[in-house]
């Protein structure tokens, strides 16, 4: 991201010389900052009224009957940890906060959840197979209302903030079902090719 | 459609009602961390916002959407589109700058702001993810889930650029 950020102004710095647009360019990055702060305001007030429901989800347990919802799925995923509890019930508050969107309660359950699987992987320089899945679940996860992203829309005048969620819900579970099965293949084909050299 | 965030409320709130949390006093503990997160991403927001503005009025924007042109046209990808798609595996609060960036200059309701949502809600902070979950592990390689994670993020926005030429 240092690097990243460095070169964004780097090179537009250098480009504008060349182009002869050097005022323009400082102008252009001093409304940005001006502009910025007008934004996370007019989104801040949205943002702050769903982060208030969803507290009221994780401690007023609709986060709870969520997580016995999804159980079931975790079971499949995870077909080795039927007897690890406490390994499965990090990774179920990790997938029903993701899915409520409450990042921050995601965070620590997932890495809960991956100090459990470090425990028990047998090769513990390389990341299990149960470790590389609950990765991939979490790069790709999905979110049941996608509140920043309505926040933002209302924010700049749209007049159906809420008409994406149902193409976010399609094309994330896309997502996640094609990062999943290439994962799963990628660890079928490491599998096979670790029993031939036995 | 239109039942789906009322609904949403009503049950988060009649559980807890059902499960004797103080709902009020909850709700502003929760408005509490939402201000705390604003707090903490709108560094991130103005630094990309200043930089992008910076790369679009000096016209490096324009090289760079011009040199990926033939991929994106390929996949009908907006080129508008194209530093939000750069961005986002990387930084979550900076996609959130660009997003914002796309929709003051196009509008929200546009099809160039509607694929930029969708992508935006489709895909992760992938390498960010990745780092995090495996800091406090004894795990060295983790290689192999790298192509799995980025095929996903890969699949969310072509799927992204579809879904609106289907939906809107």
């Amino acid at each position: 991201m240092n690097y990243i950020f460095a070169f964004m102004i780097i090179l537009s710095l250098i480009t504008s010389v060349f182009t002869g647009t050097m005022n323009e360019t400082i102008q252009a990055g001093i409304e940005g900052a001006e502009n910025s702060i007008k934004v996370v305001l007019s989104f801040a007030g949205i943002m702050c009224m769903w982060c208030g429901f969803l507290k009221l989800a994780e401690k007023g347990g609709a986060m709870y009957y969520l997580s016995r919802l999804i159980s079931p799925i975790t079971n499949l995923l995870f077909p080795r940890l039927k007897n690890n509890q406490k390994a499965k019930e990090y990774i179920t508050a990790n997938i029903s906060a993701n899915l409520l969107g409450v990042g921050n309660a995601a965070t620590p359950a997932g890495i809960a959840a991956m100090n459990e699987l470090d425990k028990i992987n047998k090769n513990p320089d390389r990341a299990s197979d149960e470790m590389s899945i609950f990765t991939v679940l979490n790069t790709s996860s999905i979110q049941l209302i996608p509140t920043t992203i309505i926040a933002l829309r209302s924010a700049f005048g749209s007049s159906d903030p809420g008409c994406i969620i149902i193409p976010v819900w399609i094309c994330s579970g896309l997502s996640l079902i094609c990062a999943l099965t290439m994962m799963k293949t990628i660890l079928f084909f490491k599998e096979k090719r670790n029993s031939q050299n036995i | 459609m239109a039942f789906l965030i009322p609904s949403v409320i009503l049950l988060i709130i009649i559980s807890a009602m059902k499960n004797k949390i103080p709902v009020y006093s909850t709700f502003c503990d929760g408005v509490q961390w939402g201000m705390k997160t604003v707090i903490g991403i709108f560094p991130v927001i103005l630094a990309i916002t200043t930089a992008v503005s910076m790369m679009r009025a000096s016209g490096l924007m324009n090289i760079i959407t011009e040199i990926i042109s033939p991929i994106t046209d390929f996949f009908h990808i907006p080129s508008e589109i194209l530093p939000l798609a750069l961005i986002r595996p990387i930084s979550g609060g900076g996609a959130l700058g660009i997003l914002s960036d796309i929709l003051e200059k196009y509008n929200p309701d546009s099809i160039t702001g509607i694929i930029a949502c969708i992508i935006m809600g489709s895909t992760e902070t992938t390498f960010y993810t990745l780092m995090v979950y495996f800091k406090n592990t004894r795990v060295k390689y983790t290689g192999h889930i790298i192509p799995a994670a980025v095929f996903g993020d890969i699949v969310g926005i072509i799927a992204g650029v579809a879904a609106s030429t289907i939906f809107f």
